[in-house]
């Protein structure tokens, strides 16, 4: 009994990591999605079987991929919707008959990033983006996608059906993307992973414990894509979320309100991350290609170094470079706080006046509540008060809701 | 497998020598798609103020003068390809001259079975 319990255990930890890899390369041999997941799923079950009696196979992805190919057949022979194609499957059946050489190790990666992009393709609308790589790349259920982002499992299904007919109907291609296109089409994996993270850190607290991490799906994604293509964005990226992710139990209280990194207990840092995350960040600069993710992951880096006093000049600096590389009003707010901690309130206030005076941010929480620590800063306590009020009618998150009401307590009680 | 490309812009975005700019290179586009075997046919359309609209409810015609749709941007003109996937068609939409002045939409076209058998 307990060595069936542990198979278990052990085929479905088998399943997490090699079901991506097994349909990937599945869904290049026959060119079908669910054609491609039928028969991975029928492998997994003839490996419960046969594993239950033999052991687990030392390397079992190229098993399950022979398994699953002669399971593609079966199911095309016995397939009669096809009949009117019949020329085309009873090729398909022979390639796949023929296809006698071992998969090596690089076809597999290959296949998984072809996966990744196929999922992530622009022409996918980026909802439908997110829920689609998180089942066939990180091989998550239907359900758990549904709960995590607090949606029926029905809606959610719909969704990935909707994706994979897109991919189907419009024949878009399982490929890597050319060189000329890599960048714009690595940018766009990138944002669907950033999206997932953000996702899972926001909503970091109150009934979170039977959802699926999505943060931490969101790593693993970035490691995947890290592994199989070198590229100083990525390393970016997953020091960003890394450096993030290191500061999750310290950001807020155990009633889920805000806690302002000054105030951050720093024992509850994890400082694993936190060294992995900046060891990225070297050597994302050092390969001399330096974009957005990897000048946030920087900051994000600066901040977690500084013991009492933080480097506000490297700080400075390095919002100055984001802001060329991403020019928006939102890094120029954090720009003018970052001045405001070098060379006063003043500084800062102006450059948010001037903000403001644009046209830009103007029902931006963020800024209204900037401008009113600044203003408090600067004993203007009644031009405070009605920042940080105007900041509260546009916040819409109940723990900012709550850090505001607070902040406006106490200037009023001075 | 082949794609309808369906070009819409503003009508009246374009000058008389863009036009004939647009014109050209579109000719010689399906010029150069036509020499690869991939080009289906392709034509501009006349203006929108040309367009007549019929709908037929309970055996009786409806026929409107004007497009089926008030839009700011309206169909032009259109291509069919037989591309090898989505990229490549994707690939000759943003060559075309309209891409950078109005939307180049890209749909599939539903293969229909070659010729019945029975």
């Amino acid at each position: 009994m307990e060595n069936n319990s542990n198979l278990n255990r052990q085929l479905s930890q088998l399943y997490k990591e090699q079901s991506g890899k097994v349909l990937a390369t599945l869904v290049r041999l026959v060119g079908d999605f669910e054609l491609a997941e039928e028969a991975m799923h029928e492998a997994f079950s003839v490996a419960v079987e046969s594993w239950a009696k033999k052991g687990i196979p030392t390397n079992p992805t190229p098993w399950l991929i022979s398994t699953a190919r002669f399971k593609a057949i079966d199911s095309l022979r016995r397939n009669k919707r096809f009949s009117e194609l019949e020329t085309d499957i009873q090729q398909l059946i022979h390639e796949l008959e023929e296809y006698n050489q071992e998969i090596g190790q690089q076809e597999i990666e290959d296949d998984q990033l072809r996966m990744i992009f196929t999922c992530c393709h622009p022409a996918i609308a980026p909802q439908i983006q997110i829920p689609l790589t998180l089942r066939e790349v990180c091989g998550l259920s239907t359900e758990e996608i549904a709960s995590a982002y607090l949606v029926s499992p029905s809606t959610m299904a719909q969704r990935i059906v909707r994706g994979k007919n897109k991919i189907k109907q419009t024949n878009i291609p399982f490929v890597i993307p050319q060189k000329s296109e890599l960048s714009d089409r690595l940018d766009g994996v990138l944002s669907v992973i950033y999206l997932v993270f953000n996702e899972g850190y926001a909503a970091s607290n109150g009934d979170s414990l039977l959802r699926v991490d999505l943060s931490n799906e969101a790593i693993r994604l970035a490691r995947l894509v890290l592994s199989l293509l070198k590229d100083s964005e990525v390393m970016g990226l997953l020091a960003l979320m890394l450096l993030h992710e290191s500061r999750r139990y310290a950001r807020t209280d155990g009633d889920g309100n805000i806690i302002l990194l000054e105030n951050q207990d720093r024992n509850l840092w994890q400082q694993a991350y936190i060294d992995e995350g900046t060891a990225l960040v070297q050597q994302a600069i050092a390969s001399g290609q330096v974009g957005s993710y990897t000048l946030q992951a920087a900051i994000a880096a600066v901040h977690t170094q500084s013991t009492n006093t933080t480097d506000w000049e490297q700080i400075i600096a390095l919002y100055s470079l984001l802001l060329q590389v991403e020019p928006s009003p939102v890094i120029e707010l954090n720009l003018a706080v970052a001045i405001a901690m070098r060379d006063g309130a003043k500084a800062g206030l102006n450059i948010i006046d001037s903000i403001l005076a644009s046209g830009k941010l103007q029902e931006y929480h963020k800024l209204h509540s900037a401008r009113g620590e600044l203003l408090a800063r600067s004993g203007q306590i009644t031009a405070a008060i009605a920042a940080f009020e105007q900041a509260l009618a546009l916040v819409k998150q109940a723990p900012e809701q709550r850090f505001l009401v607070q902040k406006l307590a106490q200037l009023k009680s001075q | 497998m082949q794609y309808m490309l369906l070009i819409y812009s503003d009508e009246n975005c374009w000058t008389e020598d863009e036009m004939q700019t647009c014109f050209q290179k579109s000719m010689r586009i399906s010029e150069e798609l036509s020499v690869k075997g991939k080009l289906i046919s392709a034509a501009p359309l006349h203006s929108v103020t040309t367009a007549t609209s019929l709908r037929v409810k309970n055996g009786k015609r409806h026929i409107t003068d004007g497009p089926f749709a008030e839009t700011t941007e309206q169909l032009g003109g259109y291509y069919i390809v037989d591309v090898e996937n989505l990229d490549e068609a994707l690939e000759i939409a943003a060559s075309l001259p309209p891409a950078e002045k109005g939307t180049v939409e890209v749909r599939p076209l539903f293969p229909l079975p070659e010729k019945s058998q029975n």
